[in-house]
């Protein structure tokens, strides 16, 4: 059962004043809102979110499936997103992908454009490439859960991890 | 402005060459983004300035300062603010885009994490100059710790009087908000960041009937503007639109954030007088040159979506000047002469190190994964992009893919809704155009599984984890 607690709701309700002309315009906050508390955003979730905004489900889905920062299954308990994009890639970010998937044992070769995220064996640390992360002069960089890191070291991948435990 | 020597911490002091006016707070010793601290510096008083102009005087000063937008297209701000529809009744909005997500470009993070006042102030007298009582930062969702800067700044704002009801006794009221993104680069496009903010998918409008200035958020004028040219705008009231205007080069006025990645020895930004130093000081005087041994071989001078430059080319421009790639100005207009833009100030280069197949390859990728899909010809053009130059780069291609490659890019520019279109297809057609010779001669079955960059080809395109 998909319950949201008062506290939270209420931080949607504060929310919802941001948008005094349509109501709609809080989907994104809302799903935000939503994925920071129980980490994805599943079918109840979806319909609860329609229901607070009075709309139709499917205008809530089509924003979720749309954004790359929208999750509709559980990541790990840690979530990494290495940057992909040129400037990183010539830092060395493949290289980062690489060592980090060895270190906390995650197995990426099922990953596709619609299953970009990889969850290690023991669920504690779930990864996915990111589009350009900008801050593309200090790459390799990546992002750990909402914790940013700048020229990171592939070979220091393990020490990374070591402060997510 | 307070007149204590402002000194920046070690290993991070500006370039002699570099004239600070948005990252003067950057990288500063003992400067933090409290509002306390900006009002010791000054803060807000530019405001207080402006909210006793007259609203056309201010954007008749934005003009005369001849400021172009920075977050790519450079666009003049004034005039775009100019084409709120004179006749208006409807309410006005202000959109501050903080998407900032063009491969190469990191500025408006820097603002936004250590001076975010000066946006939120610029934000206010823009919104005053244009009468929107509602403005909204759309910033990436990439940057969750920005939002919550922005937010305290926007409450601290509040408390102080700067924002809400009636604003230091002018009668204006403006209400400023924080709207996150969710990692889709299309809402960096002015139309599909409205749409975003509507609560829908992020496809971009066709223009016209949809210039933001006339049918924008909720269908109202709306203005669209990069946060670093929001917060110009407080520079400009501060040094008058004529004395602003003499920074820089004709035409291509003020200062701009040169984003400097890849090959050169000190990557970083670098705040400079729009075209007052070269392609070749960028490189050698403020990035201290070349890693050693290595010889220049193409640059990208304005984010993924401009025209690569290649190092040997020269360019014979209509007045006369002859330049090599070197010697080109980093302003809005000569790069436009030679082919390319300035775009968003993100110069990426690369040495004789780098394979050009890999590096198209990598750029397809991020296209084909962040095209909205709305029109076929992008939607269908960029993944076929990904897909050839995935096979060029596997060595599993023939010559022939890389015309064919080419010919893809070329059904899609000019094609499609939104710019888009254009910045997917124009680095493919730029690097064909100065490297189809190398990219060619990559097709061959025996060069697959060759380490480029440190990485295998096969995994460094992403054919295997």
């Amino acid at each position: 059962m998909f319950t949201v607690p008062p506290d939270l709701e209420a931080k949607m309700d504060e929310v919802i004043t941001h948008y005094p002309v349509s109501k709609r315009s809080a989907v994104l906050p809302l799903l935000h809102l939503v994925q920071h508390h129980f980490r994805f955003i599943g079918e109840e979730a979806v319909n609860w979110v329609a229901a607070k905004l009075d709309l139709p489900p499917i205008q809530v889905l089509e924003v979720v499936t749309f954004y790359p920062g929208f999750r509709q299954t559980a990541p790990g308990k840690y979530h990494i997103r290495v940057c992909r994009t040129l400037s990183c890639a010539m830092a060395g970010s493949y290289e980062l992908m690489e060592s980090l998937c060895k270190s906390a044992n995650i197995d990426r070769s099922h990953v596709d454009h619609h299953h970009p995220i990889a969850i290690s064996a023991d669920g504690k640390y779930s990864i996915e490439f990111a589009e350009c992360l900008a801050s593309c002069g200090f790459g390799p960089v990546c992002m750990v859960e909402d914790d940013f890191y700048e020229k990171v070291e592939p070979a220091k991948s393990a020490d990374l991890l070591a402060k997510y435990q | 402005m307070s007149s204590a020597a402002v000194q920046y911490l070690p290993g991070k002091e500006p370039h002699a060459r570099e004239r600070r006016l948005i990252f003067r707070n950057v990288d500063r010793v003992g400067y933090d983004p409290s509002i306390d601290c900006y009002l010791k510096d000054g803060g807000y008083e530019q405001l207080k300035v402006a909210l006793k102009m007259e609203k056309i005087a201010i954007i008749n000063e934005v003009k005369a300062a001849g400021l172009r937008g920075r977050g790519g297209a450079g666009f003049p701000t004034g005039v775009k603010w100019g084409f709120i529809p004179p006749t208006n009744t409807k309410p006005v909005y202000l959109i501050c885009n903080a998407d900032e997500s063009e491969p190469g470009t990191f500025k408006d993070r820097y603002i936004m994490h250590q001076d975010p006042h000066q946006l939120v102030e610029g934000m206010a007298i823009s919104c005053f100059a244009v009468g929107a009582k509602l403005a909204y930062i759309y910033v990436r969702e990439e940057f969750p710790e920005a939002a919550i800067i922005l937010e305290k700044a926007i409450a601290e704002a509040h408390s102080k009087g700067f924002l809400g009801k009636n604003i230091l006794g002018s009668g204006f009221d403006c209400e400023i908000y924080v709207h996150r993104g969710a990692g889709a680069y299309i809402c960096g496009e002015e139309t599909g960041l409205i749409e975003s903010l509507e609560g829908k998918r992020p496809y971009p409008r066709i223009k016209p009937p949809y210039f933001p200035a006339a049918l924008g958020l909720y269908m109202c004028p709306t203005i669209v503007n990069n946060v670093e040219s929001l917060c110009h705008v407080k520079h400009i009231i501060q040094m008058g639109g004529a004395e602003y205007a003499k920074m820089g080069t004709p035409n291509n006025t003020g200062t701009r954030i040169l984003c400097v990645s890849g090959d050169v020895q000190k990557p970083g930004y670098y705040e400079v007088e729009v075209g007052k130093v070269t392609m070749g000081e960028v490189i050698d005087v403020l990035c201290g040159g070349l890693k050693p041994g290595r010889k220049l071989k193409a640059i990208i001078p304005g984010g993924s979506s401009a025209k690569v430059l290649r190092a040997d080319e020269t360019f014979k421009l209509k007045d006369g000047r002859e330049l090599g790639i070197l010697d080109i100005p980093m302003d809005f207009d000569t790069m436009a002469a030679c082919g390319t833009m300035a775009g968003s100030g993100g110069v990426i280069i690369m040495d004789d190190s780098r394979s050009m197949s890999w590096v198209i390859n990598n750029l397809n990728n991020f296209y084909a994964h962040e095209s909205c899909g709305q029109c076929t010809p992008c939607r269908e053009g960029s993944l076929w992009m990904k897909k050839i130059s995935d096979r060029i780069v596997a060595g599993k291609a023939s010559p022939d893919d890389v015309d064919t490659l080419e010919t893809v890019a070329n059904q899609i520019e000019g094609k499609t809704i939104c710019a888009f279109g254009e910045a997917c297809s124009w680095p493919t057609q730029s690097f064909i155009k100065k490297f189809r010779d190398e990219l060619k001669g990559d097709c061959k079955p025996e060069l697959a599984g060759r380490v480029v960059n440190g990485e295998t080809a096969v995994a460094a395109a992403g054919l295997s984890a």
